[in-house]
């Protein structure tokens, strides 16, 4: 692989498993997103930032092998910079900031807000997600029971009636559940903690 | 608005990421690892 590899095959490598195809994916287009982000954000640090999280999202896409660019590498890096860098605009319009013009006492430092951050609502959010998504992975009868119980709150009687079997088999059947999302989290080595 | 053609506009062509940040980057890549099930992709991160 030398500096003359087209995207394309760089692309392809780093999907293969190369990670030596990603830094030269990095190293030959840093400049131009680079200065592309700064020339809208104006902010050194804020473009350092966006410039991150444009090659997280190239990683993250690629590595899903949901990328189908055919070829134009570059034009799609760009565009997902210049999502990015709207993204900002957006955030930035939405929040305005407030500051004390007293140095001594500044009341927004007296406050607190003892619900979830949006970091910490995010995380929750993201486990939650998850969680569905492993149980979308058991058997139907099995699945029937977890989402009565837990997303729906329903007794096991309840469950019971509703799925026409007996208490004792709602009971099982949860057990099993149980069992399978255990092993499943075990299996794929997933964290599911705040 | 008019544009003021006595002034040049800045050109930023020289400007380069951190170090640390290509960096992180490339830790960022060796560390991920997705898990494709029958359903759905799950992202690990490797410490």
């Amino acid at each position: 692989m030398n500096t003359n590899t087209s995207d394309a095959v760089l692309v392809k490598n780093y999907i293969d498993g190369n990670e030596r195809a990603l830094e030269v994916l990095v190293l030959r287009h840093k400049s131009r997103v680079y200065n592309f982000i700064y020339s809208k954000v104006l902010d050194g640090d804020l473009s350092e930032d966006i410039f991150q999280d444009t090659f997280i999202k190239v990683i993250r896409t690629l590595r899903k092998g949901t990328y189908n660019e055919e070829g134009k590498f570059l034009p799609w890096l760009m565009r997902i910079a210049h999502n990015l860098i709207i993204d900002h605009f957006r955030k930035s319009n939405r929040m305005p900031k407030f500051e004390s013009k007293d140095k001594e006492f500044d009341i927004f430092s007296m406050l607190k807000d003892s619900g979830r951050n949006a970091e910490k609502q995010l995380i929750v959010d993201q486990i939650s997600a998850d969680v569905r998504k492993l149980v979308d992975e058991l058997p139907e009868d099995q699945k029937q029971v977890v989402y009565m119980r837990l997303f729906k709150d329903m007794s096991f009687k309840e469950i019971a009636e509703n799925t026409d079997v007996s208490i004792n088999t709602a009971l099982g059947r949860m057990r099993y559940a149980i069992i399978n999302l255990r092993r499943l989290v075990v299996e794929h080595n997933i964290v599911l903690t705040e | 608005m008019p544009k003021i053609y006595s002034q040049g506009s800045k050109r930023m062509n020289n400007l380069q990421p951190k170090q640390e940040t290509i960096d992180f980057i490339l830790n960022f890549s060796k560390a991920i690892h997705v898990v494709k099930t029958r359903s759905m992709l799950i992202e690990v991160h490797k410490n």
